[in-house]
């Protein structure tokens, strides 16, 4: 287990590597910053003393290995339009995001797993039917509509919650979140539904395939034949079958939720990393995209290591071990 | 009967109006871009300005037309040709309790062009500019040569505490620290992405404002500012999308206030290459760049029908434009008309040029840099297509297109033949886009910077380094005045609207529109 641990930490750090090439090397190729960043009304030696402290009139491979100089001693750089490091901004900005993905993750489990089970369970049923109709629903609408549509009803035509922001925050355990708030929670409730949508129609349809699958199985059938009680068949046998790939998928969805939340965060004006990144990327303040996406990038890495071991507490067969080694 | 229920009306109102405004002392504003620190003197942008504004005062103020009017400095005036006097406002404290004097403008124009870190710079505004103290309330600013634009130039600048704020850092008026001002508002909290809170200042030397506390929260997606406003989230929202405007002030409940801004939108064109990269013969052949013939350049104005722009494109949110500044502005000239649609005639012209039969080119524009920016673009577009011009319009993100617009090219070249652009001129009046987009190129004086045409023509040029050495106010206009009829009628650039920015609120406040775009809360007052 710590061999298997330590290799994939090793193998992690040459993606991340790999990943700081092709990141830095592609965002250094669009656009220009300097015209984002100097006022209009500045003149040329201005535009060129910008230049120069940027360190844009370098070549561009001297520029990749000062940032990586850097990167090696934790510095991903200063953003261009905050002049404060990019990683601390990043920090700043993650508690948002994270709590917005925490909770999507939680209705995606919470509203997608029992639904998916009992569509599963009663196939022909025209609940079900419904269920899986609304799932397609789920998936094949656009983040961005959906998200107006939810704030046109709720916010402005009922009334119920707020349209935009993040509300008061809380203090639990030493966590600042708006989770401990109710105005924190009534600001969380529709952005957190919009990005839970894709995640609960997909919840639904994985539990429903391997509830499927499983209850045609003989291990099912001599359990029935043992007398056991159904419940516990299902929630015992069945679900620890099941959970294999929700949690894969799920565990991977996570990692998609805290990184790619930009719609969602953007419409709801969320001051998450989502907005920050976007928000870099049209003032072009290419250190803060570089940097999110190495920390994505490690996201990623270390949320699959945090799924494989999963794997093996759900599953004993699953042994830690490299395959080639 | 009808006397009861009258009275019993009447009472009712009022009891609703005043606990409406004991309510309604907190305001919230929804802003489409957030200012990037509270730091008043880190980023020369729109939105950083506007927002410091709240918390310090300049020694000049700029009313809502940008018209120059005592600030902290209650007199100015030159005293030789190379100095200026200012005597400062008596009996000013700064939100700390300390008083304002000689000594914090000192350090303030000392510490504003110089912060670390900053992406772009007040040193625009300061350069070649030196300050004295001569006494308490008393500063004289000296140039090396003879300088006009001094109160225009110092009303860019918010003035901070020599005691709190001048030895402090970008993170210490982020923080509030060093966010002590003279301003009508004290800072309370700063929060990036969230939300910018300031209380009233009770103390203030001007008329004190209305609102005991404004929470600012940028909302930059447009569908959900407008959704924020009608869900009652914010009182207003800056910025209202063209699109929404007509369904917005269907409803009874909100209002609409809209103002003019310093903002021209014009065309440029390639007047300085022979060979111009996105201008080619019918057929893709090249062809000598016909753009530097006047009557083309003529012809291509002619073509543009600004009304249909306006009316159609801008969906009425927006005055065609005639030359580089609306009418109110300081150096405008009374001689220029906005040129009329005249097809026919530009066919004509275009004859006569030798281009009869018409060539093709390509106009490139920003998308998301002004109100409906590629719109304009593709509206333009067509109407040259009408006159024989088939013109292909590329547009694309103003993070690309700045760059490649101003230097895309070999050897730092503008890369593009004709395109859309917008400017916004600061300093409040003719000079500001006279200077950048009229003026020959040079580097050298810092003229030209935008004249991404390389428009070049001594004539305009002498008039605007005079205009630029001219103290006396009256001769300045006319001279800022002539140099524009004479680039106008040479069609150096082609304007084609001035934008109107609109911004919308709930009932019983309204806003009073500024010229500079700026969303302030000074502005927002009860009807």
């Amino acid at each position: 287990m710590t061999v298997f641990v330590i290799r994939r930490l090793l193998q992690a750090i040459l993606v991340v590597f790999l990943m700081s090439v092709i990141v830095f090397f592609g965002v250094n190729v669009v656009g220009d910053p300097v015209h984002m960043l100097v006022n209009p009304e500045a003149d040329q030696s201005e535009i060129a003393a910008t230049i120069e402290r940027l360190g844009l009139d370098r070549p561009i491979w001297e520029q990749y290995l000062l940032f990586l100089k850097g990167a090696v001693q934790g510095d991903l750089g200063n953003s261009f339009i905050f002049g404060e490091p990019a990683l601390q901004l990043i920090l700043q900005h993650m508690p948002a995001t994270m709590e917005l993905a925490f909770t999507a993750l939680t209705l995606a489990i919470v509203i997608g797993i029992p639904l998916g089970l009992y569509a599963g369970l009663y196939p022909d049923n025209a609940i079900s039917k419904g269920i899986m109709a609304g799932s397609i629903v789920g998936f094949s609408l656009p983040t961005f509509w959906v998200g107006l549509m939810l704030i046109m009803l709720f916010a402005v035509e009922l009334g119920w919650v707020p349209a935009t922001g993040r509300g008061d925050l809380g203090s639990f355990l030493g966590i600042q979140s708006s989770l401990f708030t109710a105005d924190g929670l009534s600001h969380i409730f529709l952005p957190a539904l919009n990005l839970a949508l894709l995640k609960i129609s997909l919840a639904i349809r994985l539990t429903r395939a391997g509830v499927r699958e499983a209850m045609g199985q003989d291990y099912v059938k001599y359990a029935r034949a043992k007398g056991l009680k159904t419940r516990r068949i299902i929630f015992v046998h069945v679900m620890k079958n099941i959970m294999i790939p929700v949690v894969t998928v799920m565990g991977l969805e996570f990692g998609s939720l805290i990184g790619f939340s930009v719609v969602t965060e953007t419409i709801f004006a969320w001051p998450g990393m989502g907005k920050l990144l976007i928000d870099a990327i049209l003032q072009l303040d290419r250190p803060i995209v570089v940097a999110y996406l190495m920390i994505i990038v490690m996201f990623f890495v270390l949320i699959n290591l945090l799924v494989d071991i999963l794997y093996s507490i759900l599953d004993p067969r699953v042994r830690l071990q490299d395959q080639g080694a | 009967m009808k006397k009861l229920t009258a009275a019993t009306a009447v009472t009712a109102s009022i009891l609703a109006l005043s606990a409406g405004t004991a309510f309604a002392e907190k305001l919230t504003i929804g802003l489409a871009s957030e200012p990037t620190a509270m730091d008043p003197h880190f980023h020369n942008l729109g939105p950083n300005n506007a927002m410091t504004l709240h918390i310090f005062d300049r020694l000049v103020d700029q009313t809502e037309e940008q018209v120059l009017v005592p600030g902290l400095a209650v007199s100015w005036k030159p005293i030789d040709d190379l100095t200026w006097e200012f005597k400062l406002r008596e009996g000013v404290k700064f939100h700390d309790g300390s008083d304002f004097n000689a000594d914090d403008v000192v350090c303030t124009i000392e510490r504003a062009p110089n912060v670390p870190n900053s992406p772009s710079s007040f040193g625009t505004y300061l350069k070649g500019k030196s300050v004295e103290k001569i006494d308490e309330l008393t500063v004289h600013f000296t140039t090396p040569e003879p300088y006009p634009l001094m109160p225009n130039d110092l009303s860019t600048i918010r003035i901070i505490s020599n005691e709190t704020g001048c030895d402090a850092a970008t993170e210490d008026f982020n923080s509030g620290v060093a966010a002590v001002g003279t301003g009508p508002f004290k800072f309370v909290s700063y929060t990036p992405g969230e939300s910018i809170v300031v209380e009233r200042n009770d103390d203030y030397w001007g008329t004190v404002p209305v609102w005991s506390e404004v929470e600012f929260r940028p909302i930059s997606s447009g569908p959900s500012r407008v959704a924020a406003l009608l869900a009652g989230d914010v009182d207003m929202i800056a910025s209202v999308p063209t699109t929404d405007i007509t369904t917005l002030k269907a409803r009874d409940n909100l209002v609409i206030s809209q103002g003019v801004s310093n903002r021209v939108i014009y065309l440029h064109m390639d007047q300085f290459r022979e060979n111009s990269p996105y201008v080619k013969a019918n057929g893709g052949g090249d062809i000598k760049n016909p753009l530097m013939d006047q009557r083309v350049r003529k012809a291509i104005s002619m073509a543009i029908n600004r009304d249909a722009i306006v009316e159609r494109v801008m969906e009425g949110v927006a005055l065609p434009a005639g030359q580089l500044l609306p009418d109110s502005f300081f150096g405008v000239s009374d001689n220029l008309e906005v040129v009329a649609y005249d097809p026919e005639g530009a066919k004509a012209l275009l004859a006569e040029a030798g281009y009869g039969d018409g060539f093709e080119m390509t106009i490139h524009g920003p998308n998301d840099r002004y109100i409906n920016d590629a719109k304009v673009a593709e509206a333009v577009a067509q109407m040259l297509t009408r006159i024989g011009i088939k013109t292909a319009v590329e547009t694309m993100p103003r993070s690309v297109y700045f760059g490649r617009a101003s230097r895309g090219a070999e050897g730092n070249l503008p890369e593009f033949s004709f395109i859309l652009v917008g400017w916004g001129a600061g300093s409040s009046e003719a000079s500001s886009p006279l200077k950048s987009l009229i003026h020959t190129y040079n580097p050298d004086k810092g003229f030209g910077s935008s004249n991404r045409g390389r428009y070049s023509n001594p004539e305009t040029d002498a008039l605007i380094e005079e205009a630029l050495r001219t103290v006396d106010d009256a001769k300045r206009e006319e001279l800022l005045a002539r140099a524009t009829e004479i680039a106008i009628n040479d069609v150096a650039i082609i304007p084609t609207h001035f934008q109107v920015n609109t911004w919308a609120s709930r009932e019983g406040i309204r806003y009073i529109a500024r010229t500079d775009e700026y969303t302030l809360a000074m502005g927002v007052v009860k009807e």
